[in-house]
């Protein structure tokens, strides 16, 4: 996979003082659905700004389908959609023309079939010539994905898509990415729900303070970095955890009723049976197990607090 | 794809955006100047210039035609320059305007262009709406509608600068509110500077749109009380002076971008 989008020592200050972004590299493969992790305040929204072109970069530079942000911005732009955080709308507009508009502004000849195939795809058909300050919450979010689709982009940014919206719209949303992606768009979401990450994401970048501190394909990032946990419900209560269960780091939970051992599923692979030998041959008895892996949440955490976990870049 | 060496669809798109509004808002924009235009005649024209019949030669009611119309422009110029790129900023679907691949030069040529539009049809209703008061003849039509042009692009270019300098509705009102009203009702809509005493009248000279009601009553009348290549030079200059700011604003993102 060859990559469409290309960010080479990019940094933001702004006016402020605040520096949002510190020298990031970034490449995102072509096709891709590529998740932006971080806390509020991290540099997720400059950096989408800023390739979009709503904020200016202090330097460095940023390829988009081959054109260069800043020297070749109308090309950029034109392979470009984004989906913003907040629902800006124009409330008094109807929902058919504020597509077609955002389609006219984005350089597209008129299209009313593509329209209407991005409005039934949205489920918006329907809804078109109402205003947009009638709709709810979750039609509007939709407009705005429409307006995103309008002109036909390669490259789609999704800045936090499912913020404030109902179960329900978030799965339509996490399948219409599935279905964009198909048709050969490549997805870039910021979220703050690890949830949708782990749901969509072929690759996740994690941002904290303006660096790019990992980026990693999800399932190698959970597979690296993913803790597993057994939990051992003991058919007799502990006081304490055995001298000689001492090199396998156990706590004792639940009053005594349970052993947790907490490894890594790579590095730790014969631990465990050598654990239920050794509790065998102490005789003690358990009634039940359970394996449980840290969830992407888990090790976002741990990034986002634990320093640099990983290789940031391609 | 298009060329997009000038995005002629994007251009297009935000003229007809801004003129959908415009339709939609018929009788805030266009019927309301209309009768408070008519009021004045009513005002000035009948109950006023039935005591003063005649200015330089002109019927009291036919000579504050002129005045009128470009208090109107001015109003509506300001008005929808300003709040063409003003309201995005304050709904924040400003964010696609950023990010659209289209030119300062673009933006404004749509958002200028769509707000004179605007402010010229009002002009030209406003003197139709005038002839069925006073019998109008136009000694320099062609002038008139050029100079009618020229102010209308002017002072969009100048509203579209408040639009993009103003951070609240208050502020989006000062210069159409505190400044222009005043210097238009003291720039000799109502009257002919040489009615004023001597004082008043060259303090009033510093008043530039006296300059522009003049240069406009001309074109109607033929006659003015400062020199018309004066005035003409003066406005000239002020839309020279708005085209570099606004493409100063545009260079450097003041007020716009980060």
């Amino acid at each position: 996979m060859s990559a469409i989008v290309s960010i080479s020592n990019l940094t933001k200050t702004y006016a402020s003082g605040l520096q949002a972004l510190k020298s990031v590299n970034l490449e995102i493969m072509k096709g891709e659905i590529f998740a932006l992790l971080g806390p509020n305040g991290a540099g997720k929204t400059t950096l989408i700004s800023i390739i979009c072109g709503i904020v200016t970069p202090t330097s460095g530079t940023v390829i988009a389908d081959g054109h260069n942000i800043q020297g070749d911005y109308k090309a950029a732009r034109m392979k470009i959609g984004l989906v913003p955080q907040e629902l800006h709308t124009d409330a008094f507009e109807t929902v058919i023309h504020t597509v077609t508009f955002s389609r006219g502004l984005f350089g597209r000849a008129p299209n009313p079939a593509h329209i209407e195939k991005v409005l039934r795809d949205l489920s918006l058909w329907e809804k078109r010539n109402d205003t947009i300050r009638t709709l709810s919450g979750g039609m509007k979010r939709r407009v705005m994905i429409a307006k995103a689709l309008s002109h036909e982009p390669t490259i789609l940014f999704l800045d936090e898509p499912t913020a404030g919206v109902d179960v329900e719209l978030r799965r339509d949303m996490w399948a219409m990415v599935h279905t964009l992606r198909q048709s050969g768009v490549t997805i870039i979401l910021t979220t703050h729900y690890i949830e949708e990450a782990e749901e969509m994401a072929d690759r996740i970048g994690v941002i904290s303070k303006g660096e790019l501190i990992v980026v990693e394909e999800k399932t190698a990032l959970m597979k690296k970095l993913g803790k597993k946990e057994l939990t051992l419900t003991l058919q007799d209560a502990l006081t304490e955890v055995p001298a000689a269960l001492a090199e396998w780091k156990l706590e004792l939970k639940a009053d005594g009723h349970e052993l947790h051992y907490t490894f890594d599923a790579n590095a730790d692979s014969g631990t465990v049976p050598a654990l239920l030998k050794r509790l065998g041959e102490l005789g003690i008895g358990f009634k039940d197990l359970n394996t449980s892996q840290s969830s992407l949440e888990e090790i976002f955490v741990s990034l986002v607090h634990g320093g640099k976990a990983g290789g940031a870049g391609k | 794809m298009s060329n997009l060496s000038f995005n002629s669809h994007g251009v297009l798109a935000i003229y007809r955006f801004e003129m959908a509004r415009f339709m939609r808002t018929i009788w805030q924009s266009l019927v309301a100047p209309v009768i408070t235009t008519s009021l004045y005649f009513i005002v000035f024209g009948s109950a006023i210039g039935s005591r003063m019949s005649e200015v330089g030669g002109v019927p009291y009611g036919a000579f504050i035609v002129p005045g009128l119309i470009m208090m109107a422009l001015f109003q509506e110029s300001l008005f929808n320059g300003s709040f063409g790129i003003y309201f995005p900023k304050f709904t924040g679907t400003i964010y696609e305007l950023l990010s659209a691949p289209i030119s300062s030069f673009e933006a404004v040529l749509a958002y200028v262009g769509a707000a004179a539009t605007k402010s010229v049809v009002l002009g030209l209703v406003i003197l139709a709406t005038a002839s069925l008061f006073v019998p109008l003849h136009i000694a320099h039509p062609f002038l008139m509608t050029g100079y009618l042009v020229l102010i209308a692009v002017t002072f969009s270019l100048f509203g579209f600068i408040l639009g993009v300098w103003a951070n609240s509705f208050e502020q989006l009102n000062v210069v159409p509110m505190l400044i222009m009203t005043p210097l238009t009702f003291l720039g000799g809509a109502f009257y002919s500077i040489e009615m004023l005493p001597p004082a008043w009248r060259v303090v009033t000279l510093f008043n530039p749109v006296v300059y522009i009601i003049d240069c406009f009553r001309w074109s109607f009348f033929d006659m003015a009380d400062v020199n018309v290549a004066l005035s003409f030079g003066l406005t000239v200059g002020f839309f020279v002076a708005c085209l570099i700011a606004v493409s100063i604003i545009f260079k450097t993102g003041w007020h716009l971008k980060n």
